[in-house]
């Protein structure tokens, strides 16, 4: 066999050995995201005024808004980070934050109670729809 | 000759990541004919049409596939566009064409590593893949996402990425195709991946023609075919010829993947370089109405999107013709007469996609 092709992998080999690790050593390293991550919605329940469009496009169905429970309720399994939702508010108040969601092992939904007074949002977590 | 056993293989099989069914009839060691059968993950997305929107359809369409997910967006934009007579903006067309092609480095390289796992050589599979690691961080950072790119929209690309970001990932792609050119190499030269792959499942150009080939399977065939020559997305302006190889065999369309990744890192050179400025998408008024053929290239070859509209927000139709589906035929005709031990080699080497065959 010629020595040649040997000697390719071998040149690979090396730089990995000598040239560190070439993972992102997570969670020993904090991960850094991009500044166009798109991440979980968040939403700013001062600004919200239940117009409900953002559940009414959004293609995964997974924003519910309750405009007599002044509630917006948003399903984290179903919601696909398209930002759809973020780029329709005409009140701008949903925002995609810039880093992934932690694993979860049930169903997650979040309920935020739209009052533009106080800021207060409350989260249930663990409840299945029924 | 020996008995006739049916021996089934998959829909469960360290080789594949998606689940295909084939029952191989056996003869001693050699395969006398495999019988396919799909089904395992038919989600019915062609039906959600009848009760989305068109606009939002674009997103149900990034995700009938995980790899060539930007593609599928694209195809299902660009036919409702031509039904619409939406001129979109040049800008837009070279951004699809550079999502495009990553998406195309992307899929390749994911192939190439499964491809040096099937050959057992495990340290250039991890290679590849860390490779394709930063060509994904480049797509997270001008898109937002890793895989499903949510970048394309009726009407244009939903982001835009500036000038700096441009030059900034131009830079950072050559350190990567260097990178590349180290373990191209390796899949070019080195004796183990030849030894697996070559002189098996075979397809002449003929058979290849005949039974409707697409893509690499096609092209590792000898035939020059590439959806791209179309002149789609920005396809028209830039410069490039359809990488093919004579063989036929699993290692010709190894060969035909690994030099495609060079051409792609080519073609976003080249569409960087002429980018024009100016807005990424138009404002679309109205609802479809008519039907249209759109065709692209996908990495896995030519996918073919049917849209018929009736004027109301509601697609009437929408049918997706992937490239793995017409390259089942292909692999069936391979698999007749291999031996038993490289059913998965030849099963990989048409880079199935059984998600994308079944939507």
């Amino acid at each position: 066999m010629p020595l040649l092709p040997i000697v390719k992998m071998t040149k690979t080999v090396m730089k990995s050995l000598l040239g560190g690790s070439a993972c992102k050593m997570y969670p020993a390293r904090k991960p850094t995201f991009f500044g166009g991550t798109r991440g979980p919605v968040e939403i700013d329940p001062s600004k919200c005024v239940l117009c409900g469009l953002c559940a009414k496009k959004c293609p995964a169905g997974a924003i519910a808004v309750d405009r007599e429970g002044k509630t917006w309720e948003i399903d984290r399994l179903k919601c696909i980070v398209c930002s759809l939702c973020a780029d329709i508010c005409p009140k701008k108040c949903l925002v995609l934050r810039n880093d992934y969601t932690p694993p979860v092992t049930g169903e997650t939904k979040d309920v935020f109670r739209i009052e533009p007074v106080s800021k207060e949002g409350h989260q249930d977590q663990g409840k299945s729809k029924g | 000759m020996g008995k006739r056993t049916v021996i089934p293989f998959g829909p469960q099989h360290p080789v594949l990541p998606e689940p295909i069914h084939l029952d191989l009839a056996i003869e001693d060691e050699r395969v006398v004919e495999a019988i396919p059968s799909l089904g395992f993950v038919h989600r019915g997305l062609e039906l959600l049409v009848e009760k989305m929107d068109f606009q939002e359809m674009v997103f149900v369409a990034e995700r009938i596939c995980g790899i060539c997910s930007f593609m599928h967006g694209l195809g299902c934009s660009l036919g409702i566009e031509e039904i619409m007579g939406i001129e979109v903006p040049e800008r837009a067309r070279y951004l699809r064409t550079i999502w495009s092609e990553l998406s195309r480095i992307h899929s390749h390289l994911l192939w190439l590593g499964l491809a040096a796992d099937a050959a057992g050589f495990e340290s250039l599979f991890t290679h590849s893949w860390r490779v394709r690691e930063k060509i994904l961080d480049i797509a997270e950072e001008t898109t937002g996402g890793r895989v499903i790119f949510g970048a394309c929209k009726v009407g244009g690309t939903r982001r835009d990425i500036d000038g700096e970001t441009l030059v900034r990932v131009l830079g950072r792609m050559k350190d990567i195709e260097a990178d590349y050119r180290s373990i191209a190499a390796v899949f070019r030269d080195d004796y183990s991946m030849r030894h697996r792959f070559s002189g098996v499942g075979v397809m002449s150009r003929e058979e290849a023609r005949e039974l409707g080939a697409v893509g690499p399977t096609a092209r590792g065939s000898g035939i020059a075919r590439d959806t791209r020559e179309l002149g789609y997305a920005a396809y028209g302006g830039l410069d490039f010829e359809p990488v093919i190889e004579d063989a036929g065999d699993c290692y010709a369309r190894c060969m035909v993947r690994v030099r495609e990744v060079h051409q792609s890192f080519d073609l976003i050179r080249q569409a960087a370089a002429k980018i024009p400025g100016g807005p990424v998408e138009v404002k679309v008024k109205g609802f479809p109405e008519g039907e249209y053929f759109s065709r692209l290239e996908q990495p896995r070859g030519e996918v073919i999107y049917y849209i018929r509209g009736n004027g109301t927000k509601f697609l009437d139709r929408f049918r997706v013709r992937t490239p793995t589906f017409a390259n089942i035929g292909p692999m069936v005709k391979m698999l007749a007469g291999c031996e038993l031990a490289d059913v998965p080699v030849i099963v990989l080497s048409i880079d199935p996609c059984i998600s994308c065959a079944e939507r």
